[in-house]
């Protein structure tokens, strides 16, 4: 008996640790989940802090949920979070001026190959690989090489 | 003699075309020597040039005041983000008790993220340099000032505004080459 208590307590464990120490309304927690998997956790860094084990990642977590449950919207929060930490602590950076090479630059990459390509294939180029054509003692060579029926 | 430029598949190219990947290769090589020689850790602060942000930590000792915002104001100070859990800051703290003995600087500690008691312990068993402390047990000073990891040094300046950020141990490098010469120039700033 005593036994299977043990294994009980054993099994229920995890679930004690992962209570948060303050509950937060289904809502809040969802909104915060999901704001949380965007936000960076700067000690470890590639992980959001949804994910993340360190103790850091487990009071930003926190905040996030006072401040959606204070009535912030997740756009605040965020603003709240890159006030401090800069867009670093965003897991996807923002479209503005120093990061364009960073959004396009595949697509530029893209659109370079695309016309190498293209222009390599476009029928102008292969017209210049055939040979050119006979000189007029070439030809006048050839006729006459026709005529002999093969035999100079 | 004539060139063989009609049998060459790649005819419709320019000859200077061939410099194209090398050019890429030396873009890609330019972007991978910056990037990797940099430490990742080493984020720019955000805080540079702004007011401390509002802070209430609590006691350190039960008979010692904690550490408040009016404690930053009026001379230049130095506010070392610690903890008894923190490895580096061991090897930061002969530096710390150098830098308090000086008397160049104010020197104050946030005991970042120690259950209660642990922080007194640590600072009684390595010697407390600092002149007041206070603990920020759920880092609330810590994302406000945009900590990234322990130890991390603020200096700020007569007006309570944060100039610089230290990332890692002070070392005696770092104090004299970088520090000692901020903190003197900032004395000479008026408030």
């Amino acid at each position: 008996m005593r036994r299977l208590l043990f294994i009980i307590a054993l099994a229920l464990a995890p679930a004690a640790v992962a209570q948060p120490a303050a509950t937060f309304t289904a809502e809040v927690e969802a909104s915060a989940h999901k704001l949380g998997k965007s936000l960076r956790c700067v000690v470890c860094q590639n992980q959001s802090i949804e994910e993340s084990a360190a103790p850091l990642a487990a009071d930003m977590r926190r905040l996030v949920r006072e401040r959606l449950a204070a009535g912030e919207t997740p756009d605040q929060v965020m603003a709240y979070m890159t006030d401090r930490y800069g867009n670093f602590v965003r897991l996807q950076p923002p479209l503005q001026v120093d990061t364009l090479l960073l959004w396009f630059g595949p697509l530029i990459l893209f659109a370079a190959a695309a016309w190498g390509w293209l222009a390599y294939l476009r029928p102008a180029a292969r017209r210049d690989l055939a040979p050119p054509p006979l000189s007029d003692t070439e030809a006048a060579e050839l006729a006459a090489r026709l005529s002999s029926g093969g035999k100079v | 003699m004539s060139t063989a430029q009609p049998t060459t598949p790649r005819a419709s190219l320019p000859a200077w075309s061939a410099i194209i990947p090398v050019a890429v290769f030396l873009v890609v090589a330019g972007f991978f020597a910056y990037g990797l020689t940099r430490d990742p850790k080493a984020l720019p602060s955000t805080m540079i040039d702004r007011a401390m942000p509002e802070f209430a930590l609590t006691r350190l000792v039960p008979e010692r005041d904690a550490l408040v915002n009016e404690d930053l104001v009026g001379k230049v100070s130095l506010v070392n983000v610690f903890g008894s859990w923190c490895s580096s800051c061991v090897l930061e703290h002969p530096q710390l008790t150098a830098i308090a003995e000086s008397g160049e600087v104010a020197l104050y500690g946030v005991d970042w993220r120690d259950p209660p008691g642990k922080g007194a312990d640590w600072l009684a068993r390595y010697g407390d340099p600092y002149l007041k402390t206070g603990v920020d047990s759920d880092s609330r000073l810590a994302i406000d000032l945009g900590v990234t990891g322990a130890p991390e040094t603020f200096v700020v300046d007569r007006g309570g505004r944060i100039r610089y950020k230290q990332v890692g141990p002070i070392t005696p490098e770092i104090w004299e080459d970088t520090l000692l010469p901020m903190i003197r120039k900032l004395e000479a700033e008026p408030a």
